[in-house]
């Protein structure tokens, strides 16, 4: 399977529980499970009954005839086609129960997969917050991957192993109890010596895990960093840190995999010893005459599939172990709490019928309002407030204090201030991308808990700093923002935010496809896609957080005339570095330490001479 | 492939070849036990020779011992040996990344080069320890048991003449189809994994644009395909195994008739046919352990196309025409000078650029978002060649300079620029390994950022996170400046590198960099008038063209595109 899987030495918490859980998923194939269930059985008594009757075959079927002038092999041949028959069934069983975990394993990790991705979307921002993405990957390809394994492999292999052992077990104490005696001792001595090897590796696994972190770690910090380093020469000193690095490693990982790959010999090996000891000592009995050849060459073929299955579970035991770990992993993605979503009240297209009263419709007007469940309709205008807002986001430090403030329908309000002032903070609660604490958000007069979040974000266009595009073509990423906008309708938004011009002279134009990092686009272009996502969106409230950081004065100066008419009557929220981006707003709030020190337009604040006054004049620094 | 990657091998191919010899060691070992065990059944128990069974147990015994000690020995001669490999491949490719130019850098996405460096390698590493081990032992068991086979009895050894071609075809054809459904499967796989990459990256983006429904919709499309392609891919795998082993049943059928016919006319003994029960089972897993290793390899060759893309990937910038001379002043000069990201000549990025800059002089660069600024300003250390034309440092065509010569004393300050994780001194240093304390103040100061170093607790000396994360954005540019004057160059350009700083500092490092820097040469591209105004010339960039060059006094009052600028920066502040 993809890519070398992840040594996981974290032991399940709950291993009980987490079974009986995977258990639940393989409830729909229960069916199926029965008959593999079958199959496995057959296939493994199959194999143990064929072996058997080597002892008859031998003992009654050729050594009589030995020396006969005219020796009769329709007994033999009799009994080889039964042994024949024996095989066939064992072999459609192992067929079967192999064909079936396909669908068992593959069904279910399908449905994992989608539960998973499901819950995801459904997470609050903060769970995002506090992982890293390489975390969250690894649960869908590592910790999904060992389950896989275990599901097609490890279970049905541990089945059939215990099975065996039992089966095989018992014909040995059948065939020859002092002989079985013999193996057992010989067994418990493999199992000795498998619990030590492996309580050793776990130090040198550790280590070998710690160096690959940290290459690794290096690697992406050179290469992230790789034109700096070709800036000023210093190619060498950082191959030679590499070097360093990448040796120490090969030690760990040497002595990790040491122990890793001697485990296959040993047991092989210590079968033969097995092998070697029961040979002799049912030689040893023959002579004495109390074992016959036809019960030893039984017993020995025994002895060799005693020791597989052995080898086999206390190697699909750690496997076992392991993917109960991704498993509770999984879990517990499945059951992290969900985004609160309380409200009920819901956003509609309407439209003013011949008495003046709005009503719902289901075409797009231009003109929406939320629907409380009784069927009232209030109109969206974009009137938003902010009373005595608490928020913080590790409920230790307050990001924002006692703010309160309010954006009249089609006001412009810009936040200033330095990185960490709540700028960024404010928009994300309008959102609800966090909840606050204490005080209260209105939106036309609704505390924003009672609107439905698909409909308060559906009324929200957000042009976000960190642009992200997706892995399409342009049309479809600015399509993003309405999935029904005709192809009109998207090269006008692109118009709009100035971004016509380049997206025809891309090799493809609309159809250009961009990469997952955007690569082929400079970051002010990728800006201007945004701009043009969200004005296809056309929601009656915009949020823009330096949504031109990137994009020179001169081309912002160029699509200010598109941003002024995406902003008219529109209630919009912009959050920008740059001064002469906010000039224009309605009111102008300057943020410090979580709280508004000023507040007003441009000409207010200027003739105030306070801080904003400062930062114009570029007094002071914003980072 | 192959070849390119062999190399990697060296230091190490000794203890490669000791891990396969250990382990045909292994085999020939282990196959003659079942061949001694006959003798017991046949010589021991028929003559009643106790001292005989215990002579060859014993002998068993040993055997096995030594096999085991074999086996062992060359797990740990495979081990180190791919583990050493592994780190000549990882070492090797590190150095090649070092070696690329930006050119190279931008072929490859950031991303992709470190997987190829991280997984990949681990794929070709578990690979390469299959290969000396696995590789070796099953062809090696095959050859064995078969001639111990023939050598019990080569009548009977008839019967493998038909089984191991017919499985040979059945695995064969088995495969060959196998292959490119898991092909197929695995660019699935890689396409949902990257889905759900990207869907964690934007999740601010799908939450605010409420895509959640959208988005599963386009998981879950992408979900089933690799649930279909892994059904298709598995169940011809499934088929394999079962045919394998129904084959080793036909087998065993066929060897007891014909050995049972042989033993009554007294031309094999019961304990030969014991073993060469044994043997049917150790070649026959030998062929399904052929079979499966090309599975694996097949896997693994994703991985070794994509390293060898790595290393076949030639430096496009290297000290070819260098030869041994020095930068003697800071004069700067783009003849016709013409380039293309793409080395296509009808779609330039810079087109006919002819400047020419006197040491000593201060530059200022503005021009819109894309009209190639920073294209231009890359050309004099080198980091990109010409397509076409010529760029002198100091009369020399920078070919003409030893990349790390010129480097040194055309230091540039990146518009996306980075701090490694360390102190501020070690970070300072880059710019210069050996700069004294007071060399690096020194720099410190005139990049104003002295005064806020000397505020953490502990100063120089202060931990920087991985990507200087815990340094505001101004702070950050600060430094990175003062790391580009710690090397004393001819030519410093600061490419936007003063974005976050307010606009005081800013005047205040411009003054700094004038007084202190007098002879050097000094190219500010900005987005700020403010920042440009000052420099001796400032040169407007339009789409890849020059568009005019000229004083700040001259522009405003002949280029149209300056006033506009101008302008757009300055209203409100004059109201």
């Amino acid at each position: 399977m993809p890519g070398p899987r992840k040594q996981s030495f974290a032991k399940p918490k709950n291993a009980k529980g987490t079974f009986r859980r995977i258990l639940k998923y393989f409830k729909p194939y229960r069916g199926q499970l029965v008959l593999v269930l079958i199959g496995l059985l057959a296939s493994v008594a199959a194999n143990i009954a064929g072996t058997y009757m080597l002892r008859p075959i031998i003992n009654e079927y050729i050594i009589p005839w030995i020396g006969n002038e005219n020796p009769d092999f329709t007994g033999l041949i009799g009994q080889l086609a039964v042994m024949a028959a024996v095989y066939t069934i064992g072999i459609l069983g192992t067929f079967m129960y192999n064909r079936l975990m396909i669908n068992v394993s593959t069904g279910t990790l399908l449905k994992l997969r989608l539960e998973m991705f499901t819950k995801m979307q459904t997470l609050p921002i903060s769970y995002f917050d506090g992982r890293t993405h390489g975390e969250i990957m690894s649960t869908y390809t590592n910790d999904t991957d060992v389950m896989r394994e275990m599901i097609s492999q490890g279970l049905p292999s541990f089945i059939s192993s215990a099975v065996r052992i039992v089966g095989v077990f018992t014909m040995m104490i059948v065939l020859n109890p002092i002989l079985t005696g013999i193996a057992i001792l010989m067994l418990v001595i493999m199992m000795l010596i498998t619990k030590t090897i492996a309580g050793r590796s776990g130090r040198f696994f550790k280590a070998r895990q710690d160096s690959v972190g940290k290459v690794n770690g290096y690697i992406e910090e050179m290469i992230e960093g790789q034109k700096v380093v070709k800036v000023f020469c210093h190619e060498q000193a950082v191959n030679s840190r590499f070097d360093e690095l990448n040796e120490t490693l090969r030690r760990n990982t040497a002595a990790a995999s040491t122990l890793a790959s001697i485990m296959g010999p040993i047991m092989n090996n210590l079968s033969h010893v097995t092998y070697a000891i029961i040979a002799a000592s049912g030689g040893l009995l023959g002579v004495a005459g109390i074992i016959d050849i036809g019960t030893l060459g039984a017993f020995l073929q025994y002895t060799r599939s005693f020791s597989m299955p052995v080898a086999e579970i206390s190697q699909q035991a750690n496997n076992v172990l392991s993917a109960l770990a991704g498993a509770e992993r999984i879990f517990a993605l499945l059951d992290e709490k969900a985004e609160e979503d309380e409200g009920d009240i819901v956003m509609v297209n309407a439209r003013v019928n011949e008495k003046g009263e709005l009503e719902e419709c289901s075409e797009r007007t231009e003109i929406w309002a939320w629907k409380k469940p009784t069927g009232e309709l209030i109109r969206v205008r974009g009137d938003v407030r902010f009373e005595g807002v608490t928020f913080s986001y590790d409920g230790k430090v307050d990001v924002l204090k006692n703010v309160s403030l309010y954006a009249k329908p089609g006001q412009k309000i810009a936040f200033v201030g330095s990185t960490g002032a709540g700028k960024t903070t404010i928009t994300n609660l309008i959102n609800r991308f966090y909840d606050i604490q204490s005080g209260r958000i209105t939106y036309d007069g609704i505390p924003i808990r009672q609107i439905k979040k698909a409909s308060l974000r559906g009324s929200l266009g957000m042009v976000l700093q960190d642009t992200h595009l997706f892995t399409g073509t342009v049309r479809e990423n600015i399509r993003y923002g309405r999935l029904d906008a005709t192809d009109e309708e998207i090269v006008s938004a692109a118009k709009l935010a100035n971004a016509h011009y380049f997206i025809s002279h891309l090799p493809e134009g609309y159809d250009t496809v961009l990469t997952a990092d955007g690569a082929n686009l400079s970051q002010g272009q990728r800006q201007l896609i945004a701009i043009a996502r969200a004005a296809v969106a056309d929601p009656p409230v915009l949020i823009l957080d330096e949504a031109t950081s990137s994009i020179d004065t001169r081309t912002e100066s160029l699509i200010e005339k598109g941003m002024d008419s995406l902003m008219k009557d529109r209630t919009v929220f912009v959050i920008a570095h740059r001064l002469s981006t906010v000039r224009n707003s309605d009111a102008i709030m300057v943020l410090e330490h979580g709280e508004i020190i000023e507040r007003g337009n441009h000409d207010e604040l200027i003739k105030q001479q306070g801080k904003y006054y400062q930062l114009y004049m570029g007094m002071f620094e914003l980072s | 492939m192959i070849k390119t990657i062999w190399p990697y091998t060296k230091g190490y191919r000794f203890k490669s070849i000791l891990a396969a010899l250990t382990i045909i060691g292994e085999v020939l070992v282990e196959v003659s036990i079942p061949y001694m065990m006959a003798d017991i059944v046949n010589i021991g128990i028929e003559n009643k020779d106790t001292a005989f069974i215990i002579q060859r147990g014993i002998m068993m015994i040993l055997m096995a011992i030594a096999s085991l000690s074999l086996g062992a020995l060359s797990a740990r001669f495979a081990s180190v040996s791919s583990a050493g490999f592994a780190k000549n491949l990882r070492g090797g490719l590190f150095e090649r990344v070092q070696s690329f130019s930006f050119a190279n850098v931008d072929h490859f996405s950031t991303a992709s080069l470190i997987t190829r460096l991280t997984t990949d390698v681990n794929t070709i590493q578990n690979t390469y320890m299959m290969a000396v081990r696995t590789f070796i032992r099953a062809p090696f068991m095959l050859i064995a048991a078969t001639v111990m086979a023939v050598r019990i009895s080569p009548e009977l050894a008839v019967v493998f003449l038909f089984a191991l071609p017919i499985l040979a075809i059945i695995i064969g054809i088995l495969m060959s189809k196998t292959f490119p459904r898991f092909k197929a499967m695995l660019a699935k796989f890689d396409a949902m994994n990257a889905s759900v990459q990207e869907n964690l990256t934007a999740i601010r983006v799908v939450k605010a644009f409420v895509r959640g429904d959208y988005e599963d919709e386009r998981f879950t499309f992408s979900a089933n395909e690799v649930k279909d392609y892994q059904v298709k891919a598995e169940k011809l795998l499934v088929v394999a195994m079962p045919m394998a082993q129904y084959m080793v049943y036909i087998c065993m059928i066929a060897v007891c008739y014909l050995g049972g016919v042989q033993i009554v006319e007294g031309r094999l003994q019961s304990g030969d046919l014991i073993s060469f029960i044994s043997y049917i089972g150790q070649v026959l897993s030998a062929v399904m352990m052929v079979a499966m290793m090309m599975v694996m390899l097949v896997m693994s060759r994703a991985s070794m196309a994509r390293i060898t893309e790595v290393l076949a990937e030639r430096p496009s910038i290297n000290d070819d025409d260098a030869k041994d001379i020095a930068v003697t002043d800071g004069s700067i000069e783009f003849d016709d000078v013409s380039f293309s990201y793409n080395g296509n000549p009808d779609n330039p990025n810079l087109e006919h650029i002819k400047l020419k800059i006197a040491s000593g002089e201060t530059i200022g660069i503005i021009g819109g978002t894309g009209s190639a600024k920073s294209t231009l300003v890359q050309l004099i250390p080198r980091l990109y060649d010409v397509t076409s034309g010529a760029v002198r440092v100091a009369g020399h065509n920078v070919k003409e300079y030893k990349i790390q010569t010129l480097r040194h004393s055309v230091s540039m300050v990146l518009q996306k620029n980075v701090l490694f994780s360390g102190t501020i001194k070690e970070n300072l240093k880059w710019g210069n390994a050996d700069a004294t304390d007071a060399e690096i103040e020194e720099a410190c100061r005139a990049a104003a950022a002295d005064g806020f170093i000397k505020n953490f607790p502990d100063g120089y000396d202060t931990e920087l996170g991985q990507g200087g994360v815990n340094v505001s954005g101004g702070q950050k540019q600060r430094l990175c400046i003062a790391r580009a004057l710690i090397s004393k160059p001819k030519i410093i350009i600061l490419d936007d590198s003063t974005s976050a700083v307010d606009t005081a500092t800013d005047a205040a490092i411009r003054k700094a960099l004038n007084e202190e820097l007098s002879g050097t040469t000094t190219i500010i591209i900005a987005q700020r008038i403010a920042s440009v105004m000052d420099a001796d010339r400032i040169v407007i960039m339009n789409e890849g063209k020059i568009d005019d060059v000229g004083t700040h006094a001259e522009l405003m009052q002949r280029s149209e595109i300056y006033r506009e600028v101008y302008y757009s920066q300055q209203k409100g502040v004059e109201e």
